[in-house]
């Protein structure tokens, strides 16, 4: 138990920055995920091939290749990258992306993909009839999405997305190879000095237990706030 | 875009890839058997025993696999009791921890799928059975175990994919596989996007195999309509 005292003599109050930390690179990444889910939706769901194409290569690459290998392309590749457009600006010093952004841009695009599958089968399962009935009414098409669809997909996609919420938080994990302290790494420095590794990962294993039973059992509050009326 | 470098790259990436199908067949071979032991001891009527596979299946569904790995690889080396046992020949090599984190973390979600698969079996079919006069055993291997396998076929083919996916986390025990190897290509290249367009098209092209050959079993163990 001293291991695991605030202060200077345990690993307790770093730990508990440490789930902070992992908490606030899920969401984030959940986020940036719901923001290529808004634009890759709208893509697989569209009347033209070609846009469909984009969507369908997005959606088949980000899920069929290993999250440890997107990490690393963004790790590697990402102040490239950015280095590139700004010197298309006229600025050729080094820069430095910070781990906390690069990570949860890796996280939040493998999580955006399975958004977008999760938004695109929830539209699709909502009866024709209501969008129907909503053009009959003349309602605006921005009424339309907001008023009609939306709370109804919302409904249908929540069950499914706390699954993707689930691997987005594990997948967090993953980002502790990039020197980014969350709980795997400070669990990894924790065990290194104290070299007592079982308790560390054993800890850091409960921690993540803890997380995953406190998001399920508030996602199932919001499931029954959105099926009110079923 | 370096092309010369794709082409040096992709033979020593192929060879990467061999480790990767090893660690994949070895520990979705061990976690079929291990799901279906957990899966069947789901099923039981005594409360422990029940709750006990839940519990197994709800750890390792709810840590990363990178956590498990961690504990076996570098935390069970630290009991002082496992490196007098022969256990340790199999503990010290990264390889087979992997094996084990795996074939533990896929046997999990196996389970899930197999119990599934098993509650949703019609009692009727099993009532049938019985009425015919065929023993309990007969019934659950002839008749459960096939219509379970059909059922769970798709979400199977979806844990295979979730797997050879997990199995690039071994390149963070020091094991040179797909992942691993491309990683060290990078790092030394400084070249990460031609690197990862053939190291994902190779992990795709394992995905897209993988997808049709679960889609040819499904039709083919479909029930005649």
């Amino acid at each position: 138990m001293e291991l695991l005292a605030f202060g200077k003599t345990g690993w307790g109050d770093e730990l508990f920055y440490a789930t902070l930390m992992t908490i606030a690179v899920s969401i984030t990444a959940m986020l940036v995920g719901f923001f290529f889910a808004l634009i890759f939706t709208p893509l697989k769901l569209s009347k033209y091939k070609t846009l469909n194409l984009v969507g369908n290569f997005y959606t088949t690459v980000i899920r069929g290749v290993p999250e440890l290998l997107v990490i690393y392309l963004f790790f590697f590749g990402g102040s490239g990258a950015i280095m590139y457009v700004a010197s298309i600006f006229g600025y050729f010093e080094y820069i430095e992306i910070n781990a906390f952004i690069t990570g949860s841009m890796a996280i939040g695009i493998i999580s955006g993909a399975y958004s977008t599958e999760v938004f695109r089968g929830a539209i699709q399962s909502i009866d024709k009839g209501q969008f129907e009935a909503a053009k009959v009414l003349g309602i605006n098409k921005f009424g339309q999405f907001y008023k009609i669809i939306l709370p109804q997909m919302l409904r249908l996609a929540i069950p499914n997305l706390s699954n993707v919420w689930q691997i987005t938080l594990k997948d967090t994990s993953l980002i502790s190879v990039t020197g980014l302290v969350e709980i795997m790494r400070q669990s990894y420095i924790a065990a290194g000095s104290t070299r007592d590794p079982l308790f560390f990962y054993s800890f850091a294993a409960v921690l993540y237990l803890l997380l995953t039973y406190v998001s399920m059992k508030l996602i199932n509050k919001l499931e029954v706030k959105y099926s009110r009326g079923y | 875009m370096d092309f010369d470098l794709m082409i040096t790259s992709f033979p020593k990436l192929l060879g990467a890839t061999v480790v990767t199908l090893k660690l994949l067949s070895a520990s979705l071979f061990f976690g079929l058997f291990l799901g279906l032991f957990f899966a069947i001891l789901r099923l039981n009527k005594n409360i422990f025993i029940n709750k006990f596979a839940y519990g197994y299946s709800y750890i390792f569904r709810g840590t990363p696999l990178l956590v498990q790995i961690f504990i076996i690889y570098f935390g069970l080396g630290q009991i002082e009791y496992l490196r007098t046992t022969f256990l340790w020949v199999i503990l010290k090599e990264p390889y087979w921890c992997a094996i084990i984190a795996f074939t533990l973390n896929t046997g999990a979600y196996t389970s899930e799928i197999l119990r599934s698969a098993f509650q949703t079996i019609k009692p009727g079919i099993i009532e049938a059975g019985k009425s015919l006069g065929i023993s309990n055993k007969i019934i659950f291997y002839k008749i459960q175990i096939p219509i379970a396998i059909r059922q769970s076929l798709p979400a199977y083919g979806n844990e295979i994919i979730l797997m050879m996916k997990g199995t690039s986390l071994a390149s963070t025990v020091t094991l040179m596989d797909l992942t691993g190897v491309a990683k060290y290509i990078i790092s030394t290249t400084f070249k990460p996007i031609e690197v990862f367009i053939v190291a994902g098209g190779i992990y795709l092209f394992m995905t897209f195999i993988i997808h049709n050959v679960i889609k040819y079993l499904e039709k083919k163990n479909s029930f005649q309509q």
